[in-house]
């Protein structure tokens, strides 16, 4: 039977992915992105399993929340993306330091 | 009524002239202040010849109350305060009047671009109300604020020519000295305000025999309250009144202008302790050791100013020295007990010190502002009307008059007669007579000296200006014409009432006179067997009279019958110190600079006024400039400043280098951070319970 922790375990497995890929990745901002991405992903989840234990639709309808705000938010991503390769011409993460102090 | 309108007149003429020039222009100013000061003079003789004494006080205003302290303004009315008030004013009005010549024109300020006369005219009404506020005080708080008053004016008016650093240096030094006698002086305040609950005058002396029971722990011992109180006002008059130790300010001050000089360092403020001393009579009288103290120091002062006068160059700078000198008599009068010949000194002086300073004055005016008697000689002829009023004046001083009268001449020869009897008896003819007879000798002699050196002999110095010595104009000799009344005739006039016998005195000081006990008759007819009929001593109380002689104080009394030569004594000081000075600067005038080149080191120590300044320079005043220089330099500059600095420009900068160096600007590192502290954070509330 697969029960309520194994829903958390993988989530939060996925959550730890993702911000590993957030700050070991040194290469490229999109991966950058698929990582915010997987962490979304795993919260998402365990909105659906606490949602689907508890009885309560609304962690359902919040997951389409988050969906649609991950969405919009890879679309803008991305646009930020393709202007900075433009400026640059880089898209490497290690070059974007402009604001150090 | 009339005493509010003598006591405001001059705050008002200080208020039109100081903020209402502009509208009423320069003459406006000076004639305002000057007519008002006028009327306060008359005023204040109509109250001085009718007698005035009021048991209540004037009320004006009521004005500190917190806790116990009760104090209102008001108006004490007696024979001291009529005295000083027609000292205080006449003088005033007259300087005021010389003044409109004396200011005429001024090399120290441009004529054309500043108004500098109203503001002076201003500063001279400020002081007189600031002295009347002092001398008309009924309680010492409000003599303290007078007291504080005459002390901003006078260092108002040494400084008045801006321009000049030494006289910024002069009033800066006369503010400082005098605030060490002013500690003093609220010390003295306080312990009484401790010990009597109240800075009345009519309680404090109420308490006064009460005090000499008292003890009081002060410093690093038990005093008597009363010797101490004393003591410590004694201090305060110390430092107006410019006596020795305190006195270094006073010859200082003669950067100011003179009419300056003659309205306050001689003739009112710097009497002021005398006063003091007069006003707490009845507090002095429980305070023998004091006394003794005072009479000890103000005959030591009048013999070392007389000393240091003998040499001086400067005109105003004898004058100086003679103030100081004078005033040491007064406090000898006060300190041996007979308070009305103290007052009576200052009354008679007030006059001939104000006209030799006015003469002074007059004869620097005349001479385009040259104060070098050694440029000066044979302005006889030049200036006859400031000759004829210096001489008199210097008759007063040196006390000329019919030998053995005891009234008959000069003003100071019956004031100052008094002292010297009364210091014999006081001091049972011993410290104090002898130096102020000595000082009487040195009197003559430089009195006499600055005549003669001033008005015979050849002109020396600078030709050009002795060509153009003139007269001054009527503006100025009037002043000089109407005090050389009151110096010849200030002494005969009112010698009964001051050093009469003793019922005149007590009656003319407002108190009643009783009987004397046998014992008292008996002790004094022992002491002094020509002095044996006392019929008369002070039945007052402590404060119900003006000034309050104990019963025990016989020194008035048997003043008069001290033996004839002690009353010939001051006489014959007086001829000797003419004949001397008359052998040295008429008949050969080159032994007094073989004498100095003799007695080089005698004269170099006179001349440098026995290196008082050398000495409290060395003592005080270098040792507080290092301390001073130190704080600035090391505390200041580096400790506060350094420290601010380090703290701006050093540390601030290396913790936000630090901070900076933390600012990566890769977006992973922040992300790792966030994530680092969301993990702390969650495990300290995981830990410590969270929410609940």
């Amino acid at each position: 039977m697969i029960g309520l922790e194994h829903y958390l375990t993988v989530a939060a497995a996925l959550f730890v992915i993702g911000i590993f890929g957030l700050f070991l990745n040194r290469k490229n901002v999109i991966i950058l992105l698929m990582s915010i991405e997987l962490m979304l992903l795993a919260v998402n989840i365990n909105l659906v399993a606490f949602s689907s234990f508890l009885g309560d639709l609304v962690g359902q309808v919040f997951t389409l929340f988050v969906l649609t705000v991950a969405a919009a938010e890879a679309a803008i991503g991305l646009a930020i993306l393709v202007c900075f390769f433009r400026n640059r011409g880089t898209i490497a993460v290690e070059d974007v330091n402009v604001m150090k102090g | 009524m009339i005493f509010k309108i003598i006591l405001f007149a001059p705050l008002i003429g200080a208020i039109i002239a100081g903020f209402g020039w502009r509208v009423i222009g320069d003459k406006g100013a000076q004639w305002v202040t000057t007519g008002l000061l006028f009327l306060s003079a008359l005023l204040s003789w109509v109250v001085f010849l009718q007698g005035a004494h009021q048991d209540d006080p004037v009320h004006i205003l009521t004005w500190i109350q917190s806790g116990t302290l009760d104090t209102s303004w008001s108006i004490r009315v007696d024979r001291l305060t009529t005295t000083m008030l027609i000292v205080v004013t006449t003088v005033s009005a007259l300087v005021h009047l010389y003044s409109m010549g004396y200011m005429a024109h001024d090399e120290n300020f441009d004529d054309e671009k500043e108004s500098y006369r109203p503001r002076f005219f201003a500063y001279l009404s400020l002081f007189t109300f600031a002295m009347l506020m002092l001398v008309t005080a009924d309680n010492l708080a409000q003599m303290f604020f007078g007291w504080e008053g005459v002390g901003l004016a006078s260092y108002l008016l040494i400084g008045f020519y801006f321009r000049k650093p030494s006289a910024n240096a002069a009033s800066i030094k006369a503010f400082v000295v005098n605030r060490v006698g002013d500690f003093g002086f609220a010390l003295g305040i306080m312990a009484l305000f401790f010990l009597t609950d109240s800075i009345q005058f009519d309680e404090v002396f109420a308490a006064a025999p009460e005090l000499a029971e008292t003890n009081l722990t002060f410093l690093w011992t038990e005093w008597n309250a009363a010797n101490l109180i004393a003591f410590l006002l004694f201090v305060g008059a110390m430092g107006k009144s410019a006596q020795l130790f305190l006195h270094t300010w006073l010859p200082d001050a003669m950067e100011g202008p003179t009419p300056v000089s003659a309205l306050i360092h001689a003739a009112t403020m710097v009497t002021a302790g005398v006063f003091l001393v007069c006003r707490m009579s009845p507090l002095m009288e429980y305070a023998p050791e004091a006394m003794m103290f005072v009479t000890f120091l103000g005959a030591s002062t009048a013999f070392f100013a007389a000393t240091v006068g003998l040499v001086q160059n400067d005109i105003k700078r004898v004058i100086a020295y003679s103030t100081c000198s004078q005033l040491g008599y007064m406090f000898v009068a006060a300190g041996v007990g007979v308070y009305s010949v103290a007052m009576f000194h200052l009354l008679t002086h007030a006059f001939f010190k104000a006209m030799l300073f006015l003469g002074a004055g007059s004869v620097i005016h005349g001479m385009h502002h040259e104060q070098d008697m050694r440029n000066y000689g044979g302005l006889r002829k030049k200036m006859p009307m400031t000759f004829w009023a210096m001489l008199i004046g210097t008759l007063a001083i040196t006390g000329v008059g019919i030998p053995l009268t005891g009234w008959i001449g000069f003003a100071g020869f019956a004031s100052k007669d008094a002292v010297i009897e009364s210091a014999f008896v006081g001091s049972q003819g011993g410290y104090a007579f002898w130096m102020l007879v000595v000082a009487a000798l040195f009197t003559s002699f430089y009195s006499w000296r600055l005549m003669f050196l001033t008005f015979w002999g050849e002109p020396r110095g600078d030709k050009h200006t002795h060509e153009h010595a003139h007269e001054s104009p009527n503006v100025m000799l009037i002043p000089l014409g109407v005090l050389a009344v009151g110096a010849v005739f200030a002494g005969a006039i009112w010698y009964g009432s001051f050093f009469g016998k003793t019922n005149e005195v007590v009656k003319f000081f407002g108190g009643k006179y009783g009987e004397p006990t046998q014992e008292l008759v008996e002790a004094v007819a022992e002491r002094s067997p020509k002095a044996s009929e006392l019929h008369y001593v002070m039945e007052s109380g402590p404060g119900e009279a003006a000034i309050y002689i104990a019963p025990e104080n016989t020194v008035l009394h048997e003043a008069h019958y001290v033996p004839t030569w002690v009353k010939l004594s001051p006489f014959v000081a007086m001829v000797l110190g003419l004949i001397v000075a008359y052998w040295f600067y008429i008949v050969n005038p080159s032994l007094p600079k073989r004498l100095a080149e003799n007695q080089r080191p005698l004269y170099l120590f006179l001349l440098n006024k026995w290196y008082f300044d050398e000495i409290y320079d060395a003592i005080f005043v270098n040792p507080a400039k290092k301390l001073g220089g130190f704080l600035w330099k090391r505390g200041d500059g580096n400790v506060i400043d350094g420290s601010i600095n380090g703290l701006a420009m050093g540390i601030i900068p290396f913790f936000t280098r630090l901070a900076g160096r933390a600012q990566s600007g890769y977006i992973f590192t922040y992300a790792f951070a966030m994530v680092i502290g969301i993990a702390v954070l969650v495990t300290w509330m995981s830990f410590t319970g969270g929410a609940e």
